[in-house]
């Protein structure tokens, strides 16, 4: 198991600088001038517009560049964001907690109705169940997430009045940030009302975020069942009379859950994609929004190092999955 | 309405304050301040919550308009020549008292200049800290303007300039000239730690910083010392709402009371609810289409006009801005001061633009129109314009070729003196003063910069800049009018729209006042229950 690790951590590194050079020709790759965008419709005199290119480094050759802002990277300092001069781990890190808040109560929405969706899609296959979820996890799958989050705001929200329009707390609660988790910060500072609220403003927005994952784990649930249902094991529990219920359970269930965890560790990526265009939605202040902000401004240095801190976050999850993994399967560790 | 007194007593219950009918407002603002020193940040979003709340200028503009009236400084009086300013300072002007500074002492004649020389003294903490990043303070020239600043008393303070400049006062109303406090600076800079002013700001505003949650929310309160008076609401929330849409639904679900930036598609349906009121107002702006007065056949008056007739502007204002604005003739809005009524706009009229460019012996003319790649406040849909362009000049043989960049390129692209093409741009207003637009937009010293038209005609710089020196406003204004004059006869811009700014507000709200230079204050609003 050890050797194990060791390899898949050996494996990162090469994958992690592919990352730090993606994410620094991306945002340069991009038309456009941050100085220019500051400077707007009134524009810049040459001498100031040189003044400022020497300030944030950009007269140097691009390599230079790269090379700095990996030393950086080594020292844990990714720079100043251009448009609030703050340093970027700092504003990257104040928001993080809100988009794994919200990742993981739609993680935890798509499991939660997925995974059961799925088996028992699986134990009737070919009914009308298996059809219906089906159809509603492939309609799932292809939702327009801003369309989708919007057509739920005007109903829940303008018309129901049912749940709050957007924002992760009501306005009359000023929790100070402990975790970064607003659900348990609000339990830490003992104020009831307070976390109803915030589980109140995270219905919508984690269902929104949740629906696509909800539709893969539901789909992929299902077919490695049916996989697993037409095993010979499977066929043996059933001869020795077990019952349906634990053949299902323990006999199916666990061998397809094999692949599901690796489903759900891939969603990983998909969610934080996803929370992008959720979080301007809903104005989350989440990474998502801080990330769009970012690139509309041509900010590099917190495109950069906002690009790379999230793949650093995707890849150690999926070597986690990796692990957990070996763990549920040792045939893989060779 | 028991929403709202419900939250009001609950937030009073949060704030530990007394009174159980606190009020609070909560603005859907669309954006996150950049920061809260409205010194180094340029856009209106950082603004609105740092000048207009946590501080105040030595002069402001009066609610609603663009005149400057007393703020920090009760008085002024400009020397004969035109080189000093002299600003007598109110005595009884106090810095907020927060959990994080009491002042020790009113404001004063150090306070004022520390604001200042923080700004050009690179020798000053704050010129270090910001790496002389004051883009407003260098953009409108104040470094060598500001020859220097002196204390004459405790409550006086005369400017010294390198030359007269009329427009410096109105600049002085600008954000980027709030007053700081400079014995919470200097006590941040003993402490090591100046990046806080950044993040906790004390002014001398109506309302007092309390907390930022970063793209979520912010809190202020009524500043109870405040020089006018405190302020009839208790609390006041930015609630950080990027999307107009879901703006909207807060409005409309009451979970705010103000909000700005509708879609203007929204605005029929806003005025048909009974809980919102949608007040309006033309924006102190411009948009046009800048020839490039340096190009072949544009050079010609005659051509530029030609087109001009060619283009159908209300046909724009009808389609693009679906009336939510009005025709333009001028370069300066009708708002501001000096504004010459009497200028006759080029009437739309294709028969007679043929005519006029067969005259000038322009033949199967081909040529590029530049649209945005954005929506500004002036221009809706900037594509959707250019087509109806293309569309009007394809009438009178003109074969029109629509070009876009990315936004930052297209601004550096658009300042070539060499530009192929005419671009559509405009300007939004930020001080009130028609240098502002004249002298900023089509001055010859703006050719290769912010005067996309590439035009300097002797005749209108003479004009514009004779009237930035002079310091009488009546005198002024003369001169302007004639320059509008001059502007029409030449033509550089096909001036196309002012738009109106529309700001949804519910029924309960009183006291808000549209900004015309596009800021957002809340001085004087209140809430009637």
């Amino acid at each position: 198991m050890f050797k194990f690790i060791l390899v898949k951590l050996a494996q990162l590194v090469p994958t992690f600088i592919g990352v730090t050079i993606v994410a620094f020709a991306f945002i340069r790759l991009l038309p456009g001038d941050p100085i220019l965008l500051m400077a707007g419709e009134r524009g810049i005199s040459a001498e100031r517009y040189a003044q400022l290119q020497a300030q944030f480094g950009f007269d140097r050759p691009l390599p230079v560049q790269y090379w700095e802002f990996l030393k950086g990277l080594l020292h844990g300092d990714l720079g100043n964001s251009l448009v609030t001069h703050s340093p970027v781990v700092g504003e990257f890190f104040s928001r993080f907690p809100a988009t794994m808040e919200l990742s993981l109560f739609a993680l935890a929405f798509a499991v939660i109705i997925g995974l059961p969706a799925g088996v028992l899609a699986a134990i009737r296959r070919g009914k009308t169940l298996d059809h219906t979820v089906v159809g509603i996890s492939l309609t799932g799958y292809s939702m327009p997430i801003f369309w989708w989050g919007l057509l739920l705001i005007m109903f829940f929200s303008g018309t129901l009045g049912w749940t709050p329009v957007s924002g992760r707390i009501s306005f009359m609660y000023f929790i100070e940030p402990v975790t970064g988790f607003m659900t348990i910060d609000t339990l830490l500072a003992g104020d009831w009302g307070a976390f109803l609220s915030a589980l109140h403003h995270l219905i919508l927005p984690a269902i929104v975020l949740g629906t696509i994952p909800l539709a893969v784990i539901a789909r992929q649930t299902r077919s490695s069942m049916l996989e697993v249902l037409g095993e010979d094991y499977v066929r043996t529990a059933r001869a020795k009379g077990l019952s349906s219920y634990r053949v299902i359970m323990v006999h199916t269930l666990r061998n397809a859950l094999i692949s599901v965890v690796t489903v759900i560790g891939l969603q990983v990526g998909l969610l934080l994609a996803g929370a992008i265009l959720t979080e301007t939605i809903f104005s989350w202040p989440g990474i998502g929004k801080w990330m769009i902000d970012a690139i509309s401004r041509r900010d590099y240095p917190s495109v950069q190092g906002g690009l790379v801190l999230i793949a650093f976050i995707v890849m150690i999850v999926n070597l986690l999955v990796d692990l957990a993994y070996g763990v549920i399967n040792p045939r893989i560790r060779h | 309405m028991k929403k709202t007194l419900l939250a009001a007593g609950v937030a009073a219950m949060m704030m530990g304050a007394t009174p159980v009918m606190a009020k609070t407002l909560v603005y859907c603002s669309e954006g996150s301040p950049e920061g809260f020193d409205p010194a180094i940040y340029t856009t209106s979003t950082t603004f609105d919550a740092t000048s207009e709340t946590v501080f105040n200028m030595l002069v402001q503009f009066k609610p609603g308009t663009t005149e400057l009236e007393p703020a920090i400084a009760k008085s002024w009086e400009v020397s004969d020549d035109g080189l000093s300013v002299t600003f007598h300072l109110r005595d009884d002007v106090k810095f907020q008292t927060t959990d994080f500074f009491t002042p020790s002492r009113p404001l004063n004649a150090d306070d004022v200049i520390w604001s200042f020389e923080r700004q050009m003294d690179k020798g000053n903490p704050y010129y270090k800290l910001a790496n002389g990043n004051f883009e407003y303070f260098n953009a409108m020239s104040m470094g060598e303007l500001i020859k220097s600043i002196e204390k004459v008393d405790e409550h006086t303070v005369k400017f010294v300039l390198t030359e007269p400049n009329a427009p410096f006062l109105a600049n002085l109303a600008m954000p980027f000239a709030s007053i700081h406090s400079q014995e919470y600076e200097q006590q941040l800079i003993d402490e090591g730690k100046p990046q806080q002013a950044n993040q906790q700001p004390i002014g001398t505003g109506p309302f007092q910083f309390v907390a930022y949650r970063e793209d979520a929310a912010i809190r202020y309160q009524a500043n109870p010392d405040y020089f006018r008076g405190k302020q009839p609401i208790d609390n006041l929330v930015f609630a950080i709402t990027p999307d107009a849409q879901v703006r909207y639904q807060k409005l409309m679900a009451g979970e705010c009371q103000v909000m700005p930036f509708p879609n203007p598609s929204d605005v029929k349906a806003m005025k048909q609810n009974d809980a919102i009121q949608v007040l309006q107002e033309p924006g102190l702006n411009v948009a046009y289409l800048a020839y490039n007065t340096q190009e072949k056949p544009f050079d010609q008056p005659e051509v530029r006009r030609a087109l001009n007739m060619a283009i159908n502007k209300q046909a724009i204002i009808d389609a693009v801005f679906q009336g939510a604005g009005e025709v333009a003739k001028n370069p300066i809005p009708p708002t501001m001061w000096s504004y010459n009524d009497a200028v006759k706009d080029d009437p739309y009229d294709p028969e007679k633009a043929k005519q006029m460019l067969a005259d000038a012996g322009v033949k199967n003319l081909k040529m590029d129109i530049w649209a945005m790649p954005v929506q500004r406040p002036y221009m809706p849909n900037a594509r959707r314009t250019a087509e109806l362009m293309q569309a009007d000049l394809a009438k009178v043989g003109v074969d029109v070729n629509i070009v876009t960049y990315e936004w930052g390129e297209y601004l550096k692209r658009a300042s070539a003196v060499d530009r192929k093409g005419a671009v559509i741009l405009g300007w939004t207003g930020d001080n009130g003063d028609p240098d502002n637009f004249m002298g900023t937009l089509l001055s010859c010293a703006g050719v290769g910069g912010a005067n996309r038209s590439q035009w300097c005609y002797k005749p209108f710089d003479d004009l514009i800049q004779q009237a930035r020196t002079l310091s009488d406003q009546a005198e002024r204004a003369k001169l302007y009018e004639k320059a509008q004059v001059i502007f029409k006869q030449q033509a550089p811009w096909d001036t196309l729209a002012h738009s109106t700014v529309f700001m949804p507000i519910r029924k309960e709200v009183t006291g808000y006042v549209i900004n015309p230079l596009g800021l957002h204050s809340f001085e004087g609003v209140d809430i009637q229950e």
